[in-house]
């Protein structure tokens, strides 16, 4: 089992779950937070002020998969967020040690889908 | 003779009506995205700045100044000759210009509400441009032909109290021409939006039913009888439309809703608006029951079905909710009410609900053809629609590089 983490663009989202969708991953959990990459971003402009280098927006996924679906995931996320420039986000692929249904107490594999 | 009691009245009046457009910012702005928030605020207070500006500088004139033809002419061009006398043959108890600014609100709130249509996916510039062209050559002829001296639809006797055919008609054949045109927004199909805040849905219904009685019963242009018959059916019939449309949801949907309830409340004052000053309360209840239900099925079968993008249902709600009100003047208008209007239908004279339809047909047809060619002018030289990823990302940050909440702090 693995836990898969992207951060990804907030306009990109529709596109990524539309990709999800179609490779039958259905399960994901998304939280908007907020990061510092390379990227510079959008300047903000508040009465003739700018603001640059602030945290930036993102859009954070989690997702929980058996392992034979941990390459079709990363496929759709990226295919979703590329864009090929900077801020596109990155995706983390950890161990997951363990996975229960609260509603069953169904542990590992079985919880998972 | 200037009536002090008739000048603080349409003076309040105006207030009342400029008060709508920030409500109807607040009403349009809870139903959008929270990334498009501000640039539907924005659209809408940039209309009070352009539009009262152009009103003084041209708009009163080509609106108001007494000529028989397509337009008033240009004899009170930057309020020249416009004072502060009465100009008896508009409002003979109240200064002239207290007539001209009460107008100017109507002018201002008009294009604001084509907004909804469109909302979400016009560029800025683009929207500018279109706002002032279309002031100029929709509201202000369409304005002339029904309240101005010399104009063809009040030589025929339609009868407009306080703008059903100018504002709602006019502006909600415009919002569905241009979502016709403009195209739905991306990714609707898989996700339809959900309003980013319902709260503020509410304030701004309450701040348009309250702009409202001076909307209406400020069309009375007098502190008189008929402003308060104006005033108590306002407000009759938008709670008999908000009433109304909430036992439609729990009968279809098995839940009453506030948004229903609030929208329901809007499409009874639309309705009311042509009526305000020659139906009484009766009637009232009827016409606010009834529009409801016609602006539900507007909203909830027909738009769905011809799959045009109507965003706000400014069509759905100005449009349909106008023309329902515009032909139940023809109904219901009695002369008991208002001596100087005239008897519908139900009050032994046929002839006026065929006038009234005559105008209402007259208004749909100019608005929508005239509304497309300066829609298609405007995306020749500017581009109207904004580009896909600048729609992704949102107007505020795309538009006006603000936004309208934060994350953290």
């Amino acid at each position: 089992m693995k836990l898969i983490i992207a951060i990804i663009q907030p306009y990109k989202l529709e596109e990524v779950k539309e990709e999800l969708y179609k490779a039958e991953v259905n399960l994901i959990t998304v939280s908007e937070v907020l990061g510092h990459g390379r990227q510079k971003g959008v300047t903000e402009v508040y009465r003739g002020a700018k603001e640059t280098g602030n945290l930036l927006r993102k859009i954070r996924l989690e997702i929980a998969v058996n392992d034979n679906y941990v390459e079709p995931t990363i496929k759709a996320i990226v295919k979703g967020a590329k864009t090929g420039e900077t801020g596109d986000g990155k995706i983390f692929v950890l161990d997951l040690k363990e996975c229960v249904r609260i509603r069953t107490e169904e542990k590992g594999a079985m919880a998972i889908g | 003779m200037v009536n002090t009691g008739d000048t603080a009245w349409v003076l309040i009046s105006s207030a009342l009506v400029l008060l709508m457009t920030p409500g109807l910012a607040f009403f349009y702005g809870g139903m959008v995205r929270r990334k498009n928030m501000l640039s539907v605020l924005m659209q809408c207070f940039i209309v009070m700045c352009v539009l009262s500006l152009q009103w003084v500088l041209y708009g009163y004139s080509l609106s108001f100044a007494p000529m028989k033809g397509f337009w008033g002419g240009f004899a009170w061009l930057g309020l020249r000759g416009v004072g502060l006398e009465p100009y008896a043959d508009y409002a003979g108890t109240i200064p002239h210009q207290a007539f001209m600014i009460f107008q100017a609100m109507f002018a201002i709130i008009t294009p604001a509400l084509i907004i909804g249509a469109f909302a979400e996916r016009m560029k800025f510039s683009a929207f500018l441009i279109f706002t002032l062209l279309w002031a100029t050559f929709v509201y202000d002829p369409v304005c002339h032909w029904v309240w101005g001296i010399g104009g063809w639809m009040r030589s025929l006797g339609a009868l407009d109290f306080a703008g059903g055919t100018v504002v709602h008609i006019n502006a909600g054949i415009a919002a569905l021409v241009t979502a016709l045109v403009i195209g739905r927004r991306k990714n609707l199909d898989h996700n339809a939006p959900a309003p980013h805040n319902l709260p503020f849905v509410v304030l701004g219904t309450g701040l348009l039913w309250f702009g409202w009685f001076g909307f209406n019963a400020g069309s009375a242009l007098a502190a008189n009888g008929l402003a308060v018959n104006a005033f108590v059916v306002t407000n009759t019939a938008a709670a008999a439309a908000g009433l109304s449309w909430a036992f439609i949801e729990w009968i279809h949907n098995g839940k009453p809703t506030i948004f229903g309830t609030v929208s329901g409340v809007v499409a009874g004052l639309v309705a009311i608006t042509p009526a305000a000053g020659y139906v009484s309360v009766i009637p009232a209840i009827i016409i606010g029951l009834s529009v409801s239900v016609f602006c539900f099925l507007a909203v909830s079968f027909i738009k769905p079905k011809f799959g045009y993008d109507d965003s706000l249902d400014a069509f759905g709600v100005h449009c349909v909710g106008g023309i329902w009100g515009a032909l139940a003047t023809g109904l219901f208008a009695s002369k008991a009410v208002n001596p100087a209007g005239a008897d519908g239908l139900f009050f032994g004279n046929p002839k006026q609900f065929l006038i009234q339809l005559f105008a209402v047909l007259v208004t749909v047809v100019y608005a929508f053809v005239v509304t497309f060619v300066i829609y298609k002018l405007v995306d020749l030289f500017v581009g109207v629609r904004v580009t896909e990823k600048e729609e992704m990302m949102g107007l505020d940050l795309t538009q006006h590089r603000e936004r309208a909440y934060t994350v953290l702090e």
